[in-house]
């Protein structure tokens, strides 16, 4: 059967996005992503609708997903009549009222304003895109986060959307899976397994039956590009899906997605809803042979159902435990049929790959590793959010060009999650790709890159990794379930001053055995923070065992907290917020800071610094260094 | 600890709010009776108890025909069920790592001396129920926690007891 396509419903919706820009109401687009709420986009929608209901303003509010700059948000964009869209940063719900009051007597107002969408120059205003932490992307997968409302499949549509799994059903299968193995696409879910490869091992064993399954179980705490990715851009990662289970000969699909992720799961299913609609999903898909079918499965809480064994036996309805390999899921996977687990931004490369070309794809990165990557690019950063960028690109690009630098003095940046590495200063010119981290003792992961300054202590990081794949290893064998634990312990007892100097030796060699004798991915990768921190950072080991001194005065064990008499004003803020009554004195006197009663919890701290009045008067230190 | 047992409801004593049809033939409303039902099954049992009586688990396991022990295996394999009545609000803090490395264990801290429970525990007074999650996945706004549906990014320490403090006040 040949398949038709959907050229009639895209040029109505391109006409209908066209109207949008060319609309003679004002259009309010508001990025409404988790990222987006939390700063606060409630309040600020709330707002706008009250504001314009008040004035009686006949507008269009679009809600679109994050565009990256999360440190922006709340962003309230706005397009007045022949005026290009305005985006206007770090709203509150009175700013938003103020902003719009002057857009709509005519005036451009400059306070917030991030920049424009448009093409042209406009009114001296910078072009959104030439923001400092966009200017150096290339945004491919994220194309459109943050442009398009996401639960609108015409702006998908309008956007080239669908094009790609029209194309492909045009193709056989094969050259479906050339065009990809053409591309260079490697695995995204960190790993970095050639897509292709695996595809095509799992067509080519016989069953009747194929699965294919996307992982957005999302579980290294400190990413968030596949919650972004699917919040702002649902049906990419769909359009992905269809492109794969086509290649692979898979009818029915299944996306493992994390329950902590609310609003992408509600996304996905009302992207679902409209691929129906637009018989994109189920039978005889555009009216060909092919057919596919999707289920949401919402993960329970489990950090190892990322790995695809254990996320199968999730789905199955079993614990979700890891098992040995060979076979691989693409042989022997879901209920024993051929799988295919291929990560949320594997499958949304697939539709542009198609669309313009392997050639175009494999353009962009290096020899090795081809393409783009998203990162999220958090911790000590200054300019904090999702970000896309091509493998080639170096650290100090992402760190400083992108992120805008460290807050204080950078430290390291922590790559991979709890699988990979601390690494230091002396990898800020190293482009990353997967070959380039490994060899530096890290990982590429799913992308997380988290940024430490002086103030974050290195064997507090470590500790943190080591405590977090302890709490999460399944249990089944004893290297990790064991291992993970004495590792912890050993921190435990460096970040308390306990340490002796053996103790590094004990790290190194039980990490070691971990990494050797684990089942899975989980425990084999667990020992890499400590290993990759002992071996870059060894000297704030050595201090915290041999002098029981923490430099970045985290570990509560090894710092004291002291007001500093000569700057304390007085004011007795830091004594209403003590919650031991560590902290006396007469009003408008120094205060005085009892450490016996001390709990170190950092209120004091806090509440000085923010009063501009007392301003630092309270430190914290280590052995007599001022670190804070 | 001050954490309390409130009498334990029966599936049949449902919430006021929730549709008068038998809560049983609710939670499972949809599915097949496949082993792969279990999961979405208590899921669907503790979005509409809040938790995973004893009742809810004997049931679901006659129904998959399954041993109890296997589904209570199950269950507790993932973070995401409990076992307990939860507080009538929920509070999450975040400590995933970029929580971690700005401090979202201060604000876990200040709410458990507010309240005086432990992480994991509910208030005496069944009000609130404070958790810690790894990764709200909105790292970028780091220190974040939730209070029932709404997130709140870039927290600090004042901030929080502003927080607490508009809440008790009111």
């Amino acid at each position: 059967m040949r398949a038709r396509t959907l050229s009639r419903r895209r040029r109505q919706a391109e006409a209908g996005w066209q109207g949008l820009a060319a609309s003679p109401r004002p259009v309010i687009y508001l990025g409404m992503g988790s990222c987006g709420l939390a700063a606060g986009a409630d309040d600020v929608l709330a707002g706008t609708r009250a504001y314009l209901e008040e004035r009686e303003v006949d507008a269009e509010i679009v809600k679109v997903g994050c565009i990256g700059p999360c440190y922006l948000e709340p962003l309230l964009d706005v397009q007045m009549p022949g005026r290009p869209r305005l985006s206007y940063s770090n709203m509150t719900a009175e700013l938003a009222a103020k902003t719009l009051d002057a857009l709509l007597a005519g005036e451009v107002p400059k306070r917030h304003l991030a920049g424009h969408f448009g093409d042209d120059d406009f009114d001296g205003v910078p072009r959104f895109a030439d923001q400092p932490m966009l200017k150096h992307q290339v945004r491919i997968i994220l194309r459109n986060c943050g442009i398009i409302d996401p639960e609108d499949v015409d702006h998908y549509l309008a956007r080239g959307g669908y094009q790609a799994i029209e194309r492909s059903l045009r193709m056989p299968w094969q050259d479906v899976i050339e065009e990809v193995q053409h591309s260079g696409l490697r695995g995204r879910g960190g790993a970095g397994f050639p897509t292709w490869k695996k595809w095509l091992l799992c067509r080519q064993t016989e069953s009747e039956q194929r699965y294919l399954i996307c992982n957005a179980d999302e579980g290294d705490p400190g990413a968030f590009m596949n919650r972004s990715l699917i919040e702002g851009d649902p049906h990419a990662v769909l359009e992905g899906m269809l492109i794969a289970a086509y290649s692979i000969g898979a009818s029915r699909g299944y996306v493992y997605i994390r329950a902590e992720y609310p609003l992408a799961i509600q996304r996905l299913r009302s992207a679902i809803a409209a691929m129906k609609k637009l018989g994109l999903l189920g039978e005889h898909i555009l009216g060909s042979d092919f057919s596919f079918d999707v289920t949401v499965k919402e993960g329970a809480g489990a950090f190892v159902c990322g790995e695809e064994t254990a996320l199968i036996a999730s789905i199955e309805g079993r614990r979700g435990m890891p098992r040995t390999r060979p076979p691989f899921p693409a042989v022997s996977g879901l209920w024993g049929k051929p799988t295919i687990i291929d990560n949320v931004e594997t499958l949304a490369a697939l539709p542009p790959i198609i669309a313009n070309g392997p050639d175009w794809y494999a353009g962009f990165g290096t020899e090795t590793s081809k393409g783009t990557k998203t990162f999220s690019l958090v911790g000590k950063v200054r300019r904090t959010g999702l970000i896309e960028v091509p493998f080639g690109t170096t650290l100090r690009r992402v760190i400083y060009d992108i992120g805008g630098g460290p807050t204080k003095d950078f430290k390291a940046v922590q790559t991979g999650g709890p699988s990979g590495g601390c690494l230091g200063e002396e990898f800020l010119d190293t482009p990353i790709d997967y070959e380039n981290l490994a060899a530096a003792g890290s990982i590429m992961g799913s992308g997380g890159l988290i940024v430490i300054d002086r103030d974050t202590c290195i064997v507090d990081t470590a500790r943190y990794f080591l405590s977090f794949t302890q709490d999460e290893s399944c249990g089944k064998c004893v290297p990790c379930r064991v291992g993970t634990g004495h590792l912890v312990g050993i921190l435990d007892a460096i970040c308390a001053g306990r340490g002796e100097l053996a103790d590094l030796d004990r790290l190194e060699r039980l990490a070691r055995v971990v990494k050797g004798g684990s089942l899975c991915g989980l425990g084999q990768t667990a020992p890499n923070p400590v290993l990759s921190s002992l071996k870059y950072f060894r000297g704030e080991f050595l201090e915290h065992i041999k002098e029981k001194r923490c430099r970045a005065a985290v570990c509560r064990d090894l710092v004291v907290y002291r007001i500093i008499p000569d700057k304390c004003t007085g004011c007795e803020r830091c004594v209403q917020v003590c919650p031991t009554g560590a902290i006396t004195g007469p009003r408008a006197e120094a205060h005085n800071l009892d450490p016996d009663k001390c709990i170190k919890c950092r209120s004091c701290y806090e509440i000085c610094r923010f009063d501009a009045i007392a301003g630092d008067a309270i430190v914290i230190e280590s052995r007599g260094q001022h670190a804070l | 600890m001050a954490a309390v047992t409130r009498p334990q409801p029966e599936l049949d004593d449902l919430p006021a709010s929730s549709p008068p049809i038998d809560p049983w033939a609710q939670i499972v409303q949809g599915f097949d009776g496949n082993r792969s039902d279990l999961v979405p099954v208590l899921q669907r049992a503790q979005s509409l108890l809040g938790y995973l009586p004893p009742d809810a688990v004997r049931r679901v396991a006659r129904w998959l025909r399954l041993s109890e022990s296997e589904v209570f295996g199950v269950a507790t394999f993932y973070a995401q069920f409990r076992f307990t009545p939860p507080g009538r609000h929920r509070l999450r803090v975040c400590l995933g790592t970029a929580c971690h490395v700005k401090g979202g264990v201060q604000m876990l801290e200040t709410l458990e001396r507010r309240l005086g429970v432990g992480t994991g525990e509910t208030t005496a007074d069944g009000e609130y129920g404070l958790e810690r999650v790894v990764c709200l996945g909105c790292c970028a706004l780091a220190p974040v926690m939730t209070l029932d549906e709404a997130i709140y990014g870039q927290m600090s320490v004042l901030k929080l007891q502003g927080i607490l403090d508009a809440r008790t006040h009111t």
